[in-house]
């Protein structure tokens, strides 16, 4: 259990990137380093730790403690080593009786302004500034507490007007101005790693202060997004995490990477026993180089909350209450009724929904599961409805799906274009990076119907352009970006006739030059006006480095697909392909929507994106399962939901998703749902899809089994079992217990063995085994004889399918249009503290940042239809109704209205039509033509949704 | 079957037609036949022959002319 203790040892500064060596000698050994490292870090390179307070290797240096001093042979003075480079030859000592006398009087007067409570301090044992004391040889603090920022109270019970009481708002964390000790780490962290500039310092020499925001502000108050990067650098326990307070320091660490978005960033889960005490960034993980957020730094709550259910459950009937009972009961349940089925309507009646919250070995099982036991292609995932027109697009026109680059591309990019994504509340953490980037002067094109934050709302940061279009309009805009490269000339001449068909681009050059695809001629459509769509083009065309990175705003509409081709067209026609810096690069919601993709879970392709029309390829899968492949495509998610209303679909296997709340047309999923004779629901609560369940297999959290997870670069990352499952298995011994049940012969003791399985009939895995990743830590796919250690960018010296296909893109309006009755456009999103459908983030203390759905309205709308900000409003569409409270703001356009679907309250997909992509039936909930009115509060529906929700989570008293 | 059924099968191929619409005619037709093969399952099918049997209405002319070349669902899916 105890896997891994990896001690991360803090170099102090950050290393320098220069090509050219520099050697020097450091208390008498030689060292080399790059040109530009600092003497603390080349002293830190041979194991000699010069004593520190101020500097940590995640940050530039800083120079202010004076503790890091060095005498350098020929040099006057004691120079800080974090702040001074190396220079070839020079002799650097970092311990002599100067240096001992000097350090120990600058630590005896950060002493004397501290309070001494080390004992019943949370950061006993965790604390720098503890350390030092220790390392420089404090023995005494002569200096009496004068004027002081620890004491509440001097000795004749006067307040001391320096004393600041703890900020203890953030639910997280806590800040004890009493500890501080100034070192600006937590300012320059939030600066430097995070971007928000939430914290300052206040005030000057013996009066600053580490201050949230302004003086009236409090850390949850303030700007702060709580991403934890200033609990992490503060050395000392000014800034701690609650769960440490509560619990003690951890005694172990396990690195494993996190359940929420697709960045999957990587984490120490740090441990004391079975008690998870905090999960921290870890510094080595390659998505995320030692950032957070505050899903996954600290809403892990979730797996220890009292509504997670620890035991099987069955009923005969959705109206019954739920039985507890055993997992052999459960399992002999499930099969007889799947069995049942299968008998009565056939192989076909049946399927699969995989988790792209599980891991790659779980959803390879729920695949296998259906094609393998069942003997059908009926398994689909929720790529469905967020990735699936990514899949068709690049495949199509790259040849194959996969995101172009890695996350550390972004550090060499000169242009972003960010379309139909919010990586601020999406994806904080590539967020960062990019802002990080951005901030060195990148330039930003922002294609979204909102005014996200960063368009002009992040510190330091501003867009070159927001092309504000209306909800549906992207392949117009798309193609009218196109129009001004191609009919200005400004296109990689060079590139597209040695990387693609030239004949194609010509046909393709000859369709956008159409004076119809002009931003003059689409403007009136679009709402971008002409001179700012030809100023995005030209930036992006001719700034340097240009990169498209793109969210759900570009897949989930009528023509998802289009768009994406669209968006690898501009690409080819840049030459923006196949380098650091540049490429087409899809931000996936899910931990492992990538891997449940690349594991087979579309109904027409098997693992690696193989279609199952082919026969040499399902002879491979045939020789090794022993059994018969269907070769013919199965059903998606909204085709089962079909046929089980025409009663042809009766018995559905589906894991950690949940339907009902995320997908479109809430009411034709819940009928599907009822008209099923046997629904099974794994997953770790009692989600909405399973007001519709006959069977319930509790689910295990990430924490609790081994497994790798897939991220959006097609990073392979480890996910290691830090306690034991609470319900009693991983989920993919559920998977195999319930195939055993169905009759399989599959005797998997670990997932290695199922990674190994999947290496074993996956060209594009062939490479990848755990012993690989923990040699690598992780790799990103292709992984292979070719490419042994994995493939960080795409497309280098040729596309996967040849030469790059430019496709035409014609724009084809979508049929969901405003009327009279339903005039404005809603369009639906995320934000920061909330993920997906709230199953996990509503159960953890992140519900104070957003406790329900609110709808975005823009000022001019709101007047005419007599609403007021924080008033509950009725917001129908030709699907449904539903209410929630109006937030006037002009963050979106006249016209259009903004919500989330966090809350199952709100059900906003009660109001989303059945619309979807024309290639891949991706729902289209970007768009939905709605009325927005005055209301009192809940509708009929909300409150009959809630009463039936109430009544099927009833769970009878064990006997 | 449904004639609601038939009507979303009617939309979905138009609207797959529509994208291959803009493309050269052969590539058009060649595009929705290989598209509605690779990806609907034989029920989906199976309903579009239905309507394509009773005469086509509602489908849009590339539409048609594809289904010659679309996969007819064997017994054994249907």
């Amino acid at each position: 259990m105890k896997d891994f203790i990896i001690p991360d040892r803090d170099f102090g500064t950050p290393a320098a990137k220069s090509k050219a060596m520099v050697t020097l000698t450091i208390d008498g050994f030689d060292v080399t380093v790059p040109e530009g490292t600092s003497i603390m870090r080349a002293a830190a390179e041979i194991g000699i730790s010069v004593p520190k307070l101020c500097a940590t290797d995640s940050l530039d240096a800083f120079g202010s403690c004076r503790l890091c001093l060095v005498e350098i042979e020929g040099r006057n003075g004691t120079p800080a080593s974090c702040t001074t480079p190396v220079a070839p030859g020079i002799k650097v000592h970092t311990q002599n009786a100067k240096l001992k006398q000097l350090r120990r009087g600058v630590m005896e007067l950060y002493i004397s302004d501290h309070p001494l409570d080390c004992l019943t301090c949370a950061a006993n044992g965790d604390c720098e500034l503890q350390d030092m004391a220790g390392a420089v040889g404090l023995r005494d603090v002569r200096y009496e507490a004068g004027e002081n920022h620890f004491e509440v109270r001097n000795t004749s019970g006067e307040k001391n007007p320096n004393w600041l009481p703890k900020d203890d708002s953030n639910p997280y964390f806590a800040y004890d101005p009493a500890k501080c000790i100034v070192c600006s780490r937590c300012v320059r962290a939030c600066e430097e790693i995070q971007g928000t500039f939430a914290l300052t310092i206040e005030g000057r020499g013996f009066d600053s202060r580490v201050s949230f925001g302004a003086k009236t502000d409090t850390a949850l108050t303030s700007d702060c997004v709580s991403c934890g990067a200033c609990v992490q650098a503060c050395p000392t326990g000014t800034l701690q995490e609650k769960s440490v307070i509560d619990i003690g320091t951890p005694d172990r660490s396990v690195i494993t990477t996190c359940a929420y978005c697709g960045v999957g960033c990587s984490f120490k889960a740090e441990m004391r026993g079975d008690e998870l005490v905090r999960m921290t960034p870890y510094k080595h993980g390659k998505a995320n180089r030692g950032h957070s957020c505050v899903k996954g730094r600290f809403a892990y709550g979730y797996a220890s909350h009292k509504d997670r259910i620890l035991s099987p459950m069955i009923r005969d009937s959705i109206n019954d209450p739920w039985q507890e009972v055993t997992w052999a009961e459960a399992m002999e349940f499930a099969s007889n009724r799947m069995k049942g089925i299968i008998a009565k309507y056939g192989r076909h009646s049946v399927g699969v929904i995989t988790s792209s919250r599980c891991t790659n070995e779980e959803a390879y099982l729920v695949q296998k599961l259906t094609r393998a036991v069942f003997q059908n292609n009926n398994t689909d995932t929720c790529a469905r409805v967020c990735h699936s027109p990514t899949g068709y697009g690049l495949g199509q026109t790259f040849g194959t799906s996969a995101g172009t680059q890695d996350f550390d591309s972004v550090e060499q990019t000169d242009v972003v274009i960010l379309i139909g994504a919010n990586p601020t509340d999406g994806h904080p953490v590539f967020a960062s990076r990019l802002k990080k980037r951005l901030r060195q002067g990148a330039k930003l094109i922002v294609i979204d119907p909102r005014r996200i934050d960063l368009v002009d709302n992040s510190a330091h940061i501003r867009a070159a352009q927001h092309l504000a279009l209306t909800p549906g309009t992207n392949v117009a805009v798309v193609t009218a970006l196109a129009h001004v490269i191609v009919t200005e000339g400004l296109f990689d001449e060079a590139f597209i006739r040695d990387r693609c068909d030239w004949d194609e681009f010509q046909d393709y050059a000859e369709f956008v030059s159409d004076p119809r695809h002009s931003p003059e001629a689409t403007q009136f459509l679009t709402g971008v006006k002409a001179d700012e769509l030809r100023a995005a083009a030209r930036l992006y065309a001719k700034g340097g480095n240009g990169a498209i990175y793109y969210g759900l705003g570009v897949t989930e509409h009528s023509q998802g697909s289009t768009t994406v081709i669209g968006i690898a067209n501009l690409a080819m026609l840049t030459g923006n392909v196949g380098r650091p810096g540049v490429g087409v690069n899809p931000l996936r919601g899910q931990n492992n929507v990538q891997g449940s993709c690349d594991m087979g879970s579309f109904p027409h392709e098997l693992p690696g994106y193989r279609h199952v029309k082919n026969d040499q390829v399902r002879e491979v899968f045939e020789s090794l399962w022993g059994v018969k492949i269907d070769n013919e495509p199965g059903l998606r998610i909204p085709n089962m939901l079909d046929a089980a209303v025409e009663g042809t679909f009766k018995g559905l296997y589906c894991q950690g998703e949940d339907i009902l709340q995320s997908d479109p047309d809430t009411k034709h999923v819940a009928a599907g749902l009822a008209a099923m004779d046997c629904v099974i629901v794994h997953d770790l609560f009692l989600n909405e899809t399973a007001n519709y369940a006959h069977v319930f297999f509790p689910g295990s959290s990430f924490l609790e089994k081994d497994g790798t997870f897939t991220n959006a670069e097609r990073r392979i990352n480890r996910v290691r079992k830090v306690m034991a499952p609470r319900q009693g298995y991983a989920d993919w011994e559920v998977t195999q217990m319930f195939a055993q049940a169905m009759g399989a012969d599959w005797h998997y003791t670990h997932p290695s063995q199922i990674m190994d399985e999947i290496a074993l009939l996956t060209p594009s895995f062939a490479g990848v085994s755990y012993e690989r990743l923990e040699e690598l830590g992780s790799v990103q796919w292709p992984c292979n004889e070719k490419a042994p250690e994995g493939t960080p960018l795409m497309h280098i010296d040729g596309f996967v399918r040849g030469k790059g296909k430019f496709i035409v893109t014609e724009y084809v309006a979508t049929d969901e249009k405003t009327g009279p009755r339903f005039p404005l456009l809603l369009t639906t999103g995320r934000i920061l503290s909330q993920y997906n459908v709230g199953a996990q983030t509503r159960r953890t203390e992140n519900v104070v940042w957003h406790a329900e759905d609110v709808l975005e309205i823009h000022p001019h709308d709101a007047e005419l239809r007599g609403v007021r900000d924080g008033q509950f409003v009725k917001l129908a569409s030709r699907s449904g109704e539903t209410s929630l409270r109006a937030k006037i703001t002009d963050r979106v356009s006249p016209g259009v209205v903004y919500t989330t679907f966090h809350h199952p309250t709100t059900q906003a997909n009660v109001i989303t039509t059945d619309f979807s992509d024309w290639a891949t039936n991706c729902p289209e909930y970007k768009v939905t033509a709605v009325q927005v009115s005055p209301s009192n509060g809940p509708t009929e529906w909300q409150e009959e949704y809630a009463a039936q929700a109430e009544a099927s989570r009833r769970i009878l008293a064990a006997e | 079957m449904s004639a609601d059924a038939h009507e979303k099968l009617i939309y979905m191929a138009n609207q797959i037609s529509k994208f291959f619409e803009s493309k050269p005619h052969a590539e058009g037709v060649a595009g929705i036949a290989a598209h509605i093969n690779d990806f609907w399952e034989p029920r989906m099918r199976r309903y579009l022959f239905e309507v394509v049997d009773a005469g086509g209405a509602g489908l849009r002319p590339l539409v048609l002319e594809a289904t010659c070349s679309i996969r007819r669902p064997t017994p054994e899916h249907a």
